[in-house]
């Protein structure tokens, strides 16, 4: 009985998601042209925006402007989003329709060529990534607490504590403690922050309405920050065999001197693995985004032909969406385990000791 | 729009946002609820340890029980065999004395029944001898009314006295 709320629950969801984008999407459309304009629907949904477009009604377009900072020739400016929305220029400042800096902010130079201002503006995944950070702090810290005011007590957890319980416990025990061996503590925290951070905003990237819905963990920015963390958690905190096995490896000599072959090979292994890391995620959720939106722009690309055609389609559309938005609740978890997954497997071969295994 | 250039400016707030959110979470977040649980966990491993230890010293208890039922059983299987064996000899034993004195107050009563008889038998033959002589006399008296007949028993008595003699 509870199971089958619960998929009713979502199944509404995933229903009101495909709604949304529809409308999202209907949006984004040029009311004049017939067709709409798939590939702006996608990048525009994919993409950064500065302000959080949420829906259009009645001809009216539903955003919240987000604050613009921008350092141009004369000093830090700041204003809202919808200043400059819509082809409006402030200031020198407006978003470029085309070319290379395409939905950027520029400023339009004296001799007529446009530049790019240092911009650190509150973007839409800024401000989706602030949201979500703040609602995992305050998720975690709710639990913390829970356990604060249980310790040394045998209570089984109860509310929040017991629904993150399971799930922090996994990820200690099974990816951190596994991978990582005896000095697990010291790397836990971070694992355990990158694991709930990408998962959380991989979700919340499901999400198809306001607060969700923005493609954090599929844009390549927010994945390079998070591997460059593991990098550095991986090298920083290497031990002596581990730079000893990049630099002078276990192989016959002529491989590494005097011309330093393996030692060239182990230094690209170095910034493959986070690459590796960085462009997994990123391209994982980046497809997931993309494949949704595009199945919901097939409901208005078939209302050219006919009733029947568009019936059929938007019914094996919104089927196949329920599908997609499944598959994605799965890729959520299983992107943010091989993310800290992995990163532990790092971790745990930069700490390896020199007689815990051969040679690696 | 390049999706594979990562924006600068979303570079930079991603790099404040994640620092301060793993901050937080590292030091008020995280280790709170794993040391809780392992601490937590351990408690419990020690208590299951315990648990299986006092099992394990109740059951040497309850065998050391067994053993001394087992013991006390015996000993009183023991005593009650000496009682009966004890019993049986005091019963022996008395039962032989109250043979013993029912024998001797038999002997005794025997020997004095026996004097009775021989005092009574003496009594008996004291009067007979009185009675016979008392009719004797009466007798002699009668028949020897006459000087004659006097004579005769003389004679007779004296024969048959002298025959008895001779």
């Amino acid at each position: 009985m509870k199971s089958l709320r619960f998929i009713s629950f979502i199944t509404a969801l995933l229903m009101t998601a495909a709604m949304a984008f529809a409308s999202a999407g209907a949006g984004v459309s040029e009311p004049q042209e017939n067709e709409p304009d798939v590939a702006h629907i996608l990048f525009s949904h994919i993409g950064d925006s500065y302000g959080w477009h949420i829906a259009d009604w009645g001809g009216r377009h539903i955003a919240i402007p987000l604050p613009c900072i921008v350092k141009g020739t004369d000093g830090w400016k700041v204003f809202m989003s919808s200043k400059i929305a819509h082809g409006h220029e402030y200031e020198g400042f407006f978003i470029a329709e085309e070319g290379e800096y395409e939905g950027k902010i520029v400023m339009r130079q004296p001799d007529g060529s446009l530049e790019r201002p240092f911009d650190i503006s509150i973007t839409k995944n800024v401000f989706s990534l602030m949201l979500s950070g703040l609602l995992l702090i305050v998720l975690v810290l709710s639990c913390a607490r829970w356990y604060r005011r249980h310790d040394g007590t045998d209570d089984v957890p109860s509310g929040i504590a017991a629904a993150f319980e399971p799930l922090i416990m996994m990820v200690n025990d099974s990816l951190v403690k596994e991978n990582i061996g005896t000095d697990y503590k010291r790397y836990s925290p971070y694992l355990l922050t990158v694991f709930f951070f990408i998962f959380l905003n991989n979700l919340l990237g499901i999400v198809p309405f306001f607060p969700g819905g923005a493609n954090v963990t599929g844009n390549i920015a927010v994945t390079f920050v998070l591997a460059a963390c593991t990098f550095i958690a991986v090298n920083v905190f290497g031990n002596k065999h581990y730079w000893k096995e990049i630099l002078w490896p276990d192989v016959p000599l002529f491989l590494k001197f005097p011309l330093p072959i393996m030692q060239i090979i182990e230094l690209f292994g170095l910034f493959a693995k986070p690459f590796s890391l960085m462009v997994r995620l990123f391209a994982n959720i980046l497809a997931g985004h993309a494949m949704i939106l595009g199945l919901v722009s097939v409901i208005f690309v078939t209302v050219q032909l006919g009733l029947v055609i568009n019936g059929a389609m938007t019914f094996f559309t919104v089927l196949f969406g329920v599908f997609m938005n499944c598959l994605e609740l799965l890729v959520a978890f299983i992107q943010a385990y091989v993310f800290t997954m992995l990163s532990a497997v790092f971790i745990g071969l930069s700490r390896q000791e020199a007689d815990a295994h051969g040679e690696e | 729009m390049n999706l594979m250039s990562p924006d600068g400016g979303l570079l930079f707030w991603m790099t404040v946002i994640f620092a301060i959110v793993f901050f937080i979470l590292a030091k008020f977040g995280f280790p709170v609820i794993t040391g809780t649980v392992e601490r937590r966990t351990k408690r419990i491993d020690d208590a299951l340890k315990a648990a299986r230890k006092a099992e394990e010293s109740l059951a040497g208890l309850a065998r050391e029980q067994e053993q001394m039922a087992e013991r006390a059983r015996a000993e009183q299987a023991r005593i009650l065999q000496d009682a009966a064996a004890e019993r049986d000899r005091l019963i022996a034993a008395a039962q032989q004395q109250a043979a013993e004195e029912a024998m001797k107050i038999m002997a005794e009563a025997k020997a004095r029944i026996r004097e009775e008889k021989e005092a009574a038998l003496r009594d008996v033959r004291r009067e007979v001898v009185r009675i016979s002589l008392a009719v004797a006399e009466e007798v002699l008296r009668k028949e020897l009314a006459s000087e004659k007949e006097q004579e005769d028993f003389a004679g007779k008595m004296f024969d048959e006295a002298s025959k008895l003699h001779s």
